[in-house]
């Protein structure tokens, strides 16, 4: 009988502080002595609209018949001042990405599909292409710190101008194109030497603050002789008193990105740790319009982390009056597509985490400057992916917002939801489910 | 000739006027009486006008200019000429902040001085200030020249790429990859082509020229001391 004890043996055990993905981070770092650059937007969890849910039609809510009751989804624009408003026939509209980040099929892609259904795309920085405008019926020009390609001809062919002070991925930070992507033609758009690490200013270089800002938006109308909307767009961080002060500058549109939103590339650091989740953001803006009685009348855009129409739907119930989207319209023309695996599994990364976005080796030919790797993207098929894309969200949306009796989406409303989660109770400023309790209030 | 008075009628009333004409107006020359410190006047021009204001500017006058002359017989507010696609400026004063910022293309001619940030993000643009400029000009200046007879302040071209900054008096100080280099012949030729498109007879002597070092064009750990 053998009577000796089993040595003890102990797992090996992982630390919650120093997990793989930060032991990773070190050794990378120390290897390199350069930050991580990366696309997208955060990818850590945060409080977002799936801790939201809708409470539908009861006794006492009246729903519609779905595919029979009209539910309206346009939404009007720029109304505020600008003899040109812009009407979407949807609320959803396309984010501002680059030529320079994106290839020129991929552009033409998201205009091809925003203009199938009646919305609108948006330029990035580095200037507006004559492809992009002319695949996009309505065509929103971003107004950047670097401005690169600016020019007065664009501002007149472009349906709206969008004065970009910061984005969700990183509120106070510049732009980043390294030069694996700055080929001939984007370093002529941008006036720059040709594979330089291009780095994009994060403030404008002839206005601070908001009282510059009105005399800006004042010097844009004057250009486009009040014909256009101008929309002020910023990364979520202090959205009351932002959305208040681009109220007060002049803004007829304010757009608002959380932390979720995507970026071209940016450090790892400056994605995951500053800004907000847009879920903490939407109310506080929208209490800003209503404090100032604009509410609905300068129209609040929100974005970050918009996947499907329950998504749409809770954003405009929270107080936005559309949404936008970058990183699911990527998705939806063909990024991370499953069936590229292997060539994303050369690239050391893997069908649904790929990110790389700042290399220019993109194997679906969306985020590269590579005339190769572009060409494999077919701007019209992937143009009626996203179009398919875009009518589910609006689908979807309608949906919702039938089952809780409106008959526009934008009579959603922060009554008709409740928070799984304190903190989404606290933030959405929305009762805890099966309670009326709201954090905070 | 036009003359439109600022007393009696709006800057959008005289921007819509200017933004109307087309490059085969006859109504050539324009005077603006009374601009009295306003903001955006003449800006987004795009005809082969010359418009003269009597006076004080607010800021971004002749923004976005293309083909017109414009000339500011006072002072000028923040971001004079900026974005200026071509054509000319003068200004007669001085300039505030932001002279001349991110100009693709034209001239702006300074007689007196110019404040900080004069040429910041320029890319192309040939910008003269007969006096001095002040801290962080040519900021990320992209292409073009900056000509200066006076000082130029602290934080001479920081970060910047392929523009000429060329000074006769003293800078203050450089910026990041700002360095001087030496004065070639080519870099006299470009400097005499703009002083004399300036209307100025100077020649190329005591001018130092400054431009891009070129070391912060890519990101690496062993220039981390200059970001």
């Amino acid at each position: 009988m053998n009577t000796q004890r089993p040595k003890a043996a102990t797992p090996p055990r992982f630390s919650a502080t120093f997990d793989p993905q930060a032991i990773a981070e070190i050794q990378r770092a120390a290897a390199t002595g350069i930050y991580d650059i990366r696309g997208g937007g955060a990818k850590r969890k945060l409080p977002h609209f799936d801790d939201l849910l809708f409470l539908g039609a009861s006794i006492s809510r009246y729903p519609l018949e779905g595919y029979r009751e009209r539910c309206g989804t346009n939404v009007v624009l720029g109304g505020r001042f600008a003899s040109k408003p812009i009407e979407l026939k949807i609320p959803i509209t396309i984010a501002g990405m680059s030529f320079g980040a994106l290839s020129a099929p991929a552009k033409e892609a998201l205009g091809r599909g925003a203009s199938a259904v009646g919305t609108s795309t948006t330029t990035g920085d580095g200037g507006m292409t004559d492809e992009e405008r002319g695949h996009s019926s309505i065509l929103v020009y971003q107004y950047l710190p670097s401005r690169y390609g600016m020019n007065p001809d664009d501002l007149r062919r472009a349906d709206a101008i969008e004065i970009v002070i910061g984005q969700g991925a990183k509120p106070g930070g510049g732009g980043m194109l390294l030069g694996q992507k700055i080929s001939p033609r984007i370093a002529r758009m941008r006036t720059l030497p040709e594979g330089i690490d291009q780095r994009s200013a994060c403030r404008h270089p002839d206005w601070t603050g908001p009282d510059d800002l009105e005399i800006k938006i004042e010097e844009l109308r004057e250009i486009t002789d009040w014909e256009k909307p101008i929309y002020v767009k910023v990364g979520a961080s202090r959205p009351y008193y932002d959305t208040a002060l681009a109220v007060k500058s002049g803004a007829d549109v304010v757009v608002l990105d959380g932390m979720q939103g995507g970026t071209a590339a940016t450090q790892d650091v400056f994605i995951e740790h500053v800004g907000l989740p847009i879920l903490a953001a939407i109310r506080p803006a929208a209490q800003a319009l209503q404090d100032l009685g604009m509410h609905r009348k300068v129209q609040l855009i929100v974005s970050g982390g918009i996947r499907n129409g329950a998504d749409v739907a809770k954003a405009l119930a929270l107080g936005a009056d559309a949404v936008s989207i970058g990183t699911a319209a990527l998705i939806a023309i063909g990024d991370n597509d499953p069936g590229l695996e292997d060539e994303y599994r050369k690239l050391g990364s893997t069908a649904g985490a790929y990110d790389d976005w700042q290399d220019g080796r993109d194997p679906a030919g969306i985020t590269t400057q590579d005339p190769e790797l572009a060409a494999r993207l077919d701007p019209v098929k992937a143009g009626r992916r996203l179009a398919n894309y875009l009518s589910v969200l609006t689908l979807e949306t309608q949906t919702i917002a039938r089952a809780c009796g409106k008959s526009h989406v934008h009579n959603l409303e922060p009554e008709d939801l409740v928070a799984l989660t304190l903190e989404a109770a606290a933030m959405a400023r929305v009762p805890l489910a099966g309670t009326s309790w709201i954090p905070g209030s | 000739m036009r003359s439109v008075d600022l007393e009696e009628s709006s800057v959008r009333e005289l921007n819509g006027e200017l933004h109307r004409l087309t490059p085969e107006t006859n109504e050539t020359r324009w005077v603006i009486e009374h601009p009295q410190g306003k903001h955006a006047i003449a800006c987004g021009l795009d005809a082969p006008v010359t418009v003269e204001v009597k006076g004080h500017v607010g800021y971004y006058c002749a923004g976005m200019n293309k083909h017109a002359t414009i000339v500011i017989d006072g002072n000028a507010g923040v971001g004079v000429a900026e974005n200026m696609i071509s054509g000319e400026v003068r200004v007669k004063g001085d300039a505030s902040q932001a002279a001349g910022a991110t100009g693709v293309g034209g001239l702006l001619v300074i007689e007196g001085n110019a404040s900080a940030r004069c040429g910041i993000s320029m890319k192309g643009i040939d910008i003269v200030v007969k006096g001095s400029i002040g801290p962080m000009s040519a900021f990320m200046a992209q292409a073009g020249t900056l000509v200066v007879f006076g000082d130029a302040g602290e934080a001479l071209g920081d970060s910047i790429y392929e523009a000429r900054l060329f000074v006769r008096g003293s800078v203050a100080s450089l910026g990041a990859d700002c360095i001087e280099k030496p004065l070639s012949d080519e870099d006299k030729v470009i400097l005499l082509r703009v002083l004399d498109r300036a209307g100025l007879s100077a020649g190329s002597d005591g001018f130092r020229l400054y431009g891009s070092a070129r070391k912060l064009y890519h990101f690496h750990v062993d220039n981390v001391d200059a970001y």
